[in-house]
């Protein structure tokens, strides 16, 4: 796997993220399809998730929820927009009460991921764009643990 | 057609953050530059005002719209913040691409 580009436009709110596989483009399909898979990589380390519903089809619905160091659970929607199997795939991305409900009435962030056949393998885009600041900020709280962790071990190193 | 829409309005929005951030701007200045109702353009500033991104102001009967440079910064850390969760979440799929590998042999 080799990162090939990110790009961060801090005006318009998005993040593109260009990775390259070895596995072919059916292949890392599958890692966004099935849910055993998507749940192994899609939270961050400290906030392993669980999807409990994956309804991989446009207008479709997936549930998961986020469980925190404290086993608090932090809960999310996907709502899938576009669906052009195995190339493309767009969702919504939102926050949600405990009830797997909806906490507002945007969603937080608007995904469009784009598979493309490089020789054997597969090159994966994902342009992400955030609704506000706000919601950016709190997903990057939910991740940033493992971060200040690094973090404060340089400050460790420098003292 | 929705991709090329969002483009589009990517490329007003940027123009109009980097505009109000250089100098304040009234919506109705700021609807003049553009191709588009005075409507539309207050539509797109609405939007970077729930972003966050610019901040506006009624002065008299003139709506000013300003930059918000320390909402930029912000945003900028926090897209640096996200660029390692996505490569956190690349590196955990290539995990599952290897374990496969290796359980096949």
């Amino acid at each position: 796997m080799t990162v090939v580009d990110v790009r961060k436009d801090p005006q318009a709110l998005t993040l593109t993220f260009v990775a390259e596989f070895a596995a072919p483009v059916e292949r890392i399909w599958q890692v966004w399809q099935d849910p055993r898979q998507l749940e192994r990589w899609w939270g961050p380390p400290t906030y392993p998730a669980t999807f409990h519903q994956h309804d991989f089809t446009v207008g479709g619905r997936s549930n998961y929820y986020m469980t925190g160091p404290e086993g608090d659970k932090a809960h999310g929607w996907w709502q899938i927009t576009a669906i052009d199997a195995p190339n493309r795939l767009e969702f919504d991305d939102g926050f949600a009460d405990e009830n797997g409900e909806p906490s507002t009435g945007i969603a937080a962030t608007h995904t469009v991921v784009t598979l493309d056949a490089t020789g054997p393998g597969a090159r994966m885009t994902t342009v992400t764009r955030f609704a506000s600041a706000e919601h950016l900020e709190k997903l990057v709280d939910m991740g940033m643990e493992e971060g200040m962790r690094l973090a404060m071990g340089q400050i460790d190193d420098l003292l | 057609m929705d991709r090329i829409f969002h483009g589009l309005a990517d490329a007003t929005r940027r123009d109009i953050v980097e505009r109000v951030l250089r100098q304040e701007q009234s919506v109705s200045s700021l609807a003049r530059r553009y191709d588009m109702s005075f409507a539309a353009v207050q539509k797109h500033v609405a939007v970077l005002e729930r972003a966050g991104l610019v901040v506006k102001q009624r002065r008299g009967r003139e709506q000013v719209v300003h930059g918000n440079p320390e909402m930029l910064r912000n945003a900028a850390r926090l897209l640096e913040a996200y660029e390692r969760i996505w490569r956190h979440r690349v590196q955990s799929i290539e995990d599952i691409l290897t374990e496969e590998k290796g359980a096949g042999k």
